[in-house]
């Protein structure tokens, strides 16, 4: 008679079936199941209220849209922002028509991109390049200018790229969520929408730091550890302090090279997110070992370059060697007469862009 | 240029802010940002065109925060959030409009005024801008101005030929 | 003659007084509905009449009332969409600057069907003088106790505003259109939630266009059965129509739903055929996000049927030979236009207007605008063509709202039937920029 136990309902997702709370979406019940099945997602991230939905990587197919209505849904759906039904049967790897549209959408994020791997802080860790690495064609079909922004200084911490920029509003929402004064957001539209402060004001409040860490690209980065080192060159480590800041967890990872540390994030979990915030203090500006309680060497996402340990083999598609090669400056400026066929010799990474 | 000026204190007229707390009363409480475009087209008729410290100045009247207001103004093409000179000409470039002739008027406003698509005149009066179809298809080509009237009136000229430009531009807008 | 219920009586003496607008019978409809009918008895009637959306989706305007959630002290809302913005769409328009109290009369009732106490009128800001109309006649409206307080003794009330728009076309999608009117970029949501259960201020809400609304005075005046009897099958009631392009009469016609597409384009009561005794190339029937045809399938299916001006008739034959009735833009080519200029001119539309939130509508917008371009002057290549439609195909159905469809079909659509033209600009680009060069199927191929 007292069957108090909440209702599951049922989901198969890829052939496999799981039991999820009501209101459960299709990506948190995929990411139940594991990394294996669960979609990509680049908008949408679970701290913040209000993400997902924009950037179209998670987009799956409902093959039955519940048990009671088994009717497929006509359009492919947003999983990060779907919830299921009891009886749910959903396709993601195993789709055709999925894998295709996704391969659509890394190209689409990445003709405007700088594709400034080599030179980008965030490389190693970047959620584009996994993305493209991992759902992307290889090749590229983009044959226009790419558009480029000017540049925008927006205070003494976070360096904004917004050339790399795939606007996620991940950012906007960090800033409406967790600090008390919104200064920055997504001016102009369409293809020209930037993020910007619109007259060039310093974000500074206390956790602004936090759009570093959940920024997926290397659109927002942490100024303090600019061009220091590559990243999978630096060593993880679980550390936390007792923050007198009430809404600061105190818990984060710090990123050492030999005995320095180089830069202190937020934890990220095995999807990259960060679930609990710190502040601005704990970010920037205690950067000893002494401030901090170590507990270990931080574990490393699984198909993290930093872990895998093949960045420079593969996880730039091919076309963005290619690309390098023909954006960047060449070194000589003399016209030289060149055999048919050879190319200008390349010189140094350099873009208008990149200081 | 003329009335490029912000002047040193932004601050509606005590009938425009009369204006401006009518139209904020059409909205529920606590949703005083909804006023937030028609209170952007009066403060564009009072300054021509939105600086950041006329913008900044509408976030203080709707209590919102400037970044609110500048969001929403650089998303909306009718907000000029440039210096812009007495008269924005803004022709209708889309396709109807072009199958009637609407890239020949731009063409000759182009000589005419002496300056490209995006540029202002040099005695600051006029703006030259194109703009997508403004509904106006079946009268093609046309234009809209704004007038500085009392709470600010944009005007369609329709059925455009270079001797109606000529005759508008020597006797209305001056 | 057809039946003309919206603008009947326009042109007659100036409608914009309110007492003109009365003596042809207006606000009988709001008497009728407010001291006679139950809300609930006005819906019924509107599903009996088949109305359909007249913004361009044709759903059923009274099932979309039905679908209004109704939860207990949540305020509902009645948002019309005047945003009139889709590319040889000028219909609203028309009928507001001409017959306000029509648009307004249909507000009260259809708000009071709703259990709306207030009610916006969203019009794109450029038709400030419109909105002015506006202003103008819902003041009478206010001074014969039509709005505000118990209107005509029924205990009803109702506030009715007019918003203005800043320039965006994407706010006339509904869910960009409310987020506008709270005061925000023109932003699309994501659906589920739809507006009927989370709408403006997240309370229920219904959007419909204009004309819809409108066309609900007449039907309370006589009848949903007496409307469903005008019109040819699903499509029922008029429809207006705005026409433009290569016409000898360009304007706003309001047609019975069924009139033959050959009669609007030729007789001198509407279109008045092709202007300047040239021949007609292609068609877009409904406003530029609807597929394009080509002259041969334009008044006749593709079964050699009569292609009549109705939903089902003009969508004969699917995205393969037929369109959509869309807005009821109605935009002739003649001979002397050219399909990839015209085609580049849409895309760079659609580009211009992406609010930018989602990455295929974003970025593919912006590429196809290039690639068109490029064709366009003269550096085109061969696989241009089609890249342009697996791109398009890349955007089509996997955008938030379905600004992308409306950029995809277009480009899809020239392509589909007007290839060879598209091959033409690349093989022959220093003919294909000369100005005033078309390309023409005779001469190639005959
Ligand atoms: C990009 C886009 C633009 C639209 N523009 C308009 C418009 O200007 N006017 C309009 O009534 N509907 C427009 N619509 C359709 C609306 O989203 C909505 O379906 C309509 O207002 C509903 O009213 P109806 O059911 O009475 O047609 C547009 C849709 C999209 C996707
Ligand atoms: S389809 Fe285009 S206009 Fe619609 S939400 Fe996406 S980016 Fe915005
Ligand atoms: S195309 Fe110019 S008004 Fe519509």
């Amino acid at each position: 008679m007292e069957n108090t136990a909440p209702q599951l309902f049922k989901v198969t997702i890829d052939n496999i079936e799981v039991e999820v709370a009501p209101g459960t979406t299709i990506l948190q019940a995929a990411r139940q199941i594991g990394s294996h099945v669960a979609p990509p997602a680049m908008c949408y991230y679970t701290s913040l209220k209000g993400t997902g939905g924009k950037c179209r990587a998670c987009l799956v197919k409902v093959t039955a849209g519940s048990a009671k209505d088994p009717r497929p849904m006509p359009k492919l759906v947003p999983s990060c922002i779907t919830t299921v039904q009891d009886g749910m049967i959903v396709e993601n790897t195993v789709n055709e028509q999925v894998l295709e549209t996704r391969k659509g959408v890394v190209e689409f994020l990445l003709i405007n991109h700088p594709l400034d791997c080599p030179i980008c802080d965030q490389a190693g860790e970047c959620h584009l390049q996994d993305f493209a690495f991992e759902h992307g064609r290889g090749t590229q079909r983009y044959e226009e200018e790419r558009r480029t922004f000017e540049r925008e200084d927006i205070g003494p911490y976070i360096q904004l790229h917004m050339n790399r920029c795939i606007l996620c509003y991940r950012c906007v929402f960090t800033a409406e969520q967790l600090t008390n004064k919104r200064v920055h957001g997504v001016l102009n539209r369409g293809d020209h929408a930037e993020i910007s402060t619109y007259i060039s004001k310093a974000i500074d409040n206390d956790f602004s730091g936090n759009m570093i860490d959940v920024c997926p690209v290397g659109a927002l980065t942490d100024k303090t550890f600019r061009f220091k080192q590559r990243v999978w060159f630096t060593k993880p480590v679980t550390a936390h302090r007792d923050c007198e800041h009430e809404k600061c967890s105190g818990k984060v990872t710090l990123w050492y090279k030999g005995e320095d540390v180089l830069r202190v994030t937020g934890r990220k979990n095995e999807w990259g997110e960060v679930t609990e915030f710190i502040c601005n203090t704990c970010r920037f500006d205690k950067k000893k070992t002494s401030d901090w309680v170590i507990e270990g060497p931080a574990k490393v996402s699984h198909h993290s370059v930093i872990s895998a340990n093949h960045y420079e083999k593969k996880a730039i598609p091919e076309f963005g060697f290619k690309q390098a090669a023909q954006q960047y400056k060449q070194i000589d400026d003399l016209p030289v007469q060149l055999p048919e066929g050879e190319k200008k010799p390349v010189g140094i990474v350099v873009r208008p862009d990149s200081k | 240029m003329t009335e490029v000026n912000t002047p040193e204190k932004v601050e509606f007229s005590p009938e425009t802010l009369k204006k401006a707390q009518e139209i904020i009363a059409r909205y529920p409480e606590g949703r005083q940002k909804s006023a937030l475009l028609p209170v952007l087209h009066l403060a564009q008729n009072e300054w021509n065109w939105l600086s950041a410290p006329v913008m900044d100045y509408v976030a203080g009247l709707l209590s919102i925060q400037p970044i609110e207001v500048y969001e929403v103004a650089t998303f909306y093409t009718m907000f000029q959030i440039e210096p812009v000179g007495k008269y924005v000409l803004e022709v209708c470039r889309t396709g109807p409009c072009c199958l009637r002739g609407a890239e020949n008027i731009i063409d000759y406003l182009e000589n005419k005024l002496g300056t490209k698509v995006g540029g202002t005149t040099t005695d600051g009066l006029f703006t030259l801008k194109t703009v997508e179809c403004l509904a106006a298809c079946g009268f093609a080509p046309v234009l809209q101005v704004r007038l500085k009237k009392e709470d600010g009136n944009y005007i369609y000229y329709e059925n455009l030929t270079p001797e109606k430009i000529d005759n508008l531009i020597a006797t209305e807008w001056v | 003659m057809g039946i003309k219920i919206l603008t009947e009586h326009i042109g007659k003496e100036d409608l914009k007084p309110i007492d003109a607008y009365m003596k042809y019978g207006g606000y009988t409809a709001v008497k009728k509905a407010l001291t006679s009918m139950s809300p609930d008895a006005i819906v019924e009637e509107v599903k009996k009449s088949g109305l359909r959306g007249r913004g361009g989706a044709g759903f059923p305007t009274g099932m979309k009332w039905s679908f209004l959630a109704k939860p207990e002290g949540k305020p509902r809302y009645l948002v019309c969409n005047a945003d009139e913005s889709e590319p040889g769409t000028f219909k609203d328009r028309y009928l507001m600057m001409h017959s306000p109290h029509t648009l307004i009369e249909g507000m009260i009732v259809s708000s009071f069907a709703l259990g709306a106490n207030t009610s916006y009128i969203y019009v794109r800001g450029e038709m400030m003088f419109v909105i002015r109309i506006l202003e103008k006649a819902i003041a009478e409206a206010y001074a014969k106790g039509l709005l505000g307080k118990n209107i005509l003794g029924s205990g009803y009330n109702l506030d009715l505003y007019v918003h203005p728009g800043g320039g965006a076309y994407i706010c006339g999608e509904e869910t960009a259109l409310l987020e506008s009117l709270e005061g925000k970029r023109g932003n699309p949501r994501n659906k589920p939630p739809f507006p009927a259960v989370s709408g403006l201020y997240a309370c229920p809400t219904v959007v419909n266009n204009v004309e819809s609304i409108a066309a609900t005075s007449w039907i309370i005046n006589n009848g949903g059965d007496e409307y469903a009897k005008i019109g040819i099958g699903k499509s029922t009631g008029t429809k207006l129509i705005s026409a433009c392009g290569n016409i000898n009469n360009p304007g706003v016609y309001e047609i019975e739903l069924g009139l033959s597409v050959e009669e609007f384009l030729y007789s001198d009561q509407y279109c008045g055929g092709i202007a300047n005794g040239k021949k007609l190339k292609a068609l877009v029937a409904g406003g530029s996000s609807v597929p394009i045809l080509p002259a041969n399938l334009i008044t006749k299916t593709a079964n050699g049927e009569s292609r009549l001006m109705s939903y089902e008739s003009l969508s004969d034959g699917g995205f393969a030979t037929g369109t959509m009735l869309g807005s009821g833009g109605f935009i002739v080519f003649d001979e002397d236009q050219c399909i990839v200029r015209n085609t580049w001119n849409f895309t760079r539309f659609y580009h211009h207007e992406s609010c930018g939130q989602c990455s295929p509508c974003r970025e593919g917008t912006g590429w196809m605008e290039k690639v068109l371009h490029r064709i366009e002057h003269g550096h085109g290549h061969m696989h241009d063509i089609d890249l342009l439609v697996d791109v398009a195909k890349k955007i089509e159905g996997n955008t938030i709202c379905p600004l992308g469809d409306a950029a995809a079909w277009p480009v899809g659509s020239a392509i589909r039937h007007f290839r060879d033209e598209f091959e033409w600009h690349i093989k022959n680009p220093s003919e294909a920029t000369r100005k005033g060069a078309v390309y023409r199927k005779e001469a190639v191929f005959a």
